[in-house]
């Protein structure tokens, strides 16, 4: 029984390593995306509202398999890489609408004062502007990051061996889907509790200090 | 004392239909303090916005020294390490300390060396009596002391000339005069002042020249006696009247009356 158990949990590492590509490929799209939008005129506006639109009228699982053909077609990705870095894709375009909103509520006036002190749109957008949005950013982006947590399950779908993908395996062998697939639930529940507690932690830690 | 460091010549600024100002014409000399007067809605802050290049103007021309600064190609972040601006609602940078605020742009726009960007911000929150909140955030700070902070902040880039877009407006009336008080010593001390405000006890014993502006245009201007005491125009007189017995009851009876 241990040994079955331990078969899901080497899957968690797998998991874990979809998410880790996932998240940080995101964020960095999402965050060139939503500067773009926000800052990159005309053209680039429509550019980037348009890839928002169609990316989150999709569902994931759909554009999984999509973005995994052309990936593993063209530059002949591994299953893991082109799952994982579909998945980034995916999650960009909410990343981007996270970010947008947060440039938008640090508001115009802090780009003005920063002009105002000589500096150029880049620098005032890198010392100014993005370490207030990143702040505001990080509440709802720790709800994003549990859903590509939980996402990262779709890959399965491609035969990377990850947590669901072991539990299914499980399942179909011992016949007993409930252990398998329960044991599947705890572990990502386990995973999302603490992806959650650790950003909440890191938004109480750089709050900026007010009156009271 | 004659050289005049800041010069606008027929500027314009429209916004579709909108002429929110025409043909301005403005000369500030070397420590000479400037106060921009009118009724709201009549273009003061945006001039100020075209002057430093923040809103692209619609005609006319900003020098800086002599050079023109609107001229096609010139570095605008450059000039604006020279022109100061403190704004209505202090824009503190909300993230940073009253030290960092006033040090980054030392560091990052003047790539000034750290020690040396320290010790400078340090003078400049003592000039504007705020050392001792040198590690308080914008929200620990109370609204004068942060736009003290943003005097600071503007004066550490030593600038040729400072803009103050209603710098007291946004603020309680009890936390006014600390602010007027830091903007008196820098007039003192001959810094080169353009201040869009509506406090007429600072425009009469600080200004050396006051312009009254409406519709757009500048109406009349001249030394605070001559505004104050002989308009030559009903309009000035009108305005000046109605504003100080709106800002400053005390100087009711001082003012030339209607």
């Amino acid at each position: 029984m241990s040994n079955l158990f331990n078969y899901i949990v080497q899957g968690t590492a797998i998991t874990i390593g979809v998410t880790l590509v996932a998240l940080p490929f995101g964020l960095i799209l999402g965050l060139l995306m939503a500067l773009v939008h926000t800052y990159g005129g005309k053209i680039f506006n429509r550019i980037a509202a348009a890839y928002s639109l169609l990316l989150r009228g999709v569902p994931p699982i759909v554009l999984l398999f999509i973005l995994y053909f052309i990936l593993s077609g063209s530059i002949n990705l591994s299953p893991f890489w082109a799952g994982s870095i579909s998945l980034g894709i995916v999650s960009s375009a909410y990343q981007m609408e996270i970010l947008r909103g947060a440039l938008l509520a640090v508001g115009g006036g802090q780009m003005t004062a920063a002009r105002a002190v000589g500096m150029s749109r880049l620098q005032a957008i890198q010392f100014i502007i993005l370490p207030q949005a990143l702040r505001l950013a990080i509440p709802p982006w720790s709800n994003e990051a549990s859903i590509v947590l939980k996402d990262s399950s779709l890959v399965y779908a491609l035969g990377v061996p990850e947590i669901l993908r072991r539990a299914q395996q499980l399942s179909a062998t011992t016949q007993q889907p409930f252990l398998a697939y329960g044991a599947a639930a705890v572990i990502y529940f386990v995973l999302v509790f603490a992806v959650n507690r650790g950003l909440d932690y890191l938004s109480e830690r750089t709050k900026l200090p007010t009156h009271s | 004392m004659t050289h005049p460091i800041l010069e606008a010549r027929n500027l314009t600024k429209i916004y579709g239909q909108n002429v929110i100002f025409k043909d301005i014409t403005l000369e500030v000399k070397e420590g000479e303090t400037i106060v921009i007067i009118g009724p709201s809605g009549t273009g003061k802050s945006t001039l100020l916005r075209c002057i430093n290049l923040l809103t692209p103007n619609d005609g006319g021309q900003v020098f800086l020294d002599g050079k023109e600064i609107t001229a096609r190609g010139y570095d605008q972040d450059e000039v604006r390490q020279h022109i100061g601006m403190v704004f209505q609602n202090f824009l503190l940078f909300n993230h940073l300390t009253a030290f960092d605020n006033v040090m980054i742009g030392l560091t990052k726009v003047r790539k000034m060396a750290k020690d040396r960007a320290r010790e400078k911000a340090m003078e400049e929150l003592n000039r504007v009596g705020l050392a001792d909140r040198a590690d308080h955030y914008p929200g620990q700070l109370s609204g004068g002391q942060q736009q003290r902070v943003a005097i600071a902040r503007a004066l550490a880039m030593d600038p040729r000339v400072m803009l103050f877009d209603e710098p007291t407006s946004a603020l309680d009336p009890e936390l006014i005069g600390e602010v007027l008080g830091v903007m008196e010593k820098l007039a003192r001390d001959r810094m080169t002042m353009l201040v869009v405000t509506h406090e007429m006890g600072f425009a009469r014993e600080v200004a050396d020249r006051i312009v009254f502006m409406e519709k757009g245009s500048i109406v009349e201007e001249g030394s605070p006696d001559d505004l104050f005491y002989h308009p030559k125009y009903e309009r000035t007189r009108e305005f000046l009247w109605k504003i100080t017995e709106l800002y400053g009851k005390k100087e009711k009876g001082k003012a030339a009356a209607p």
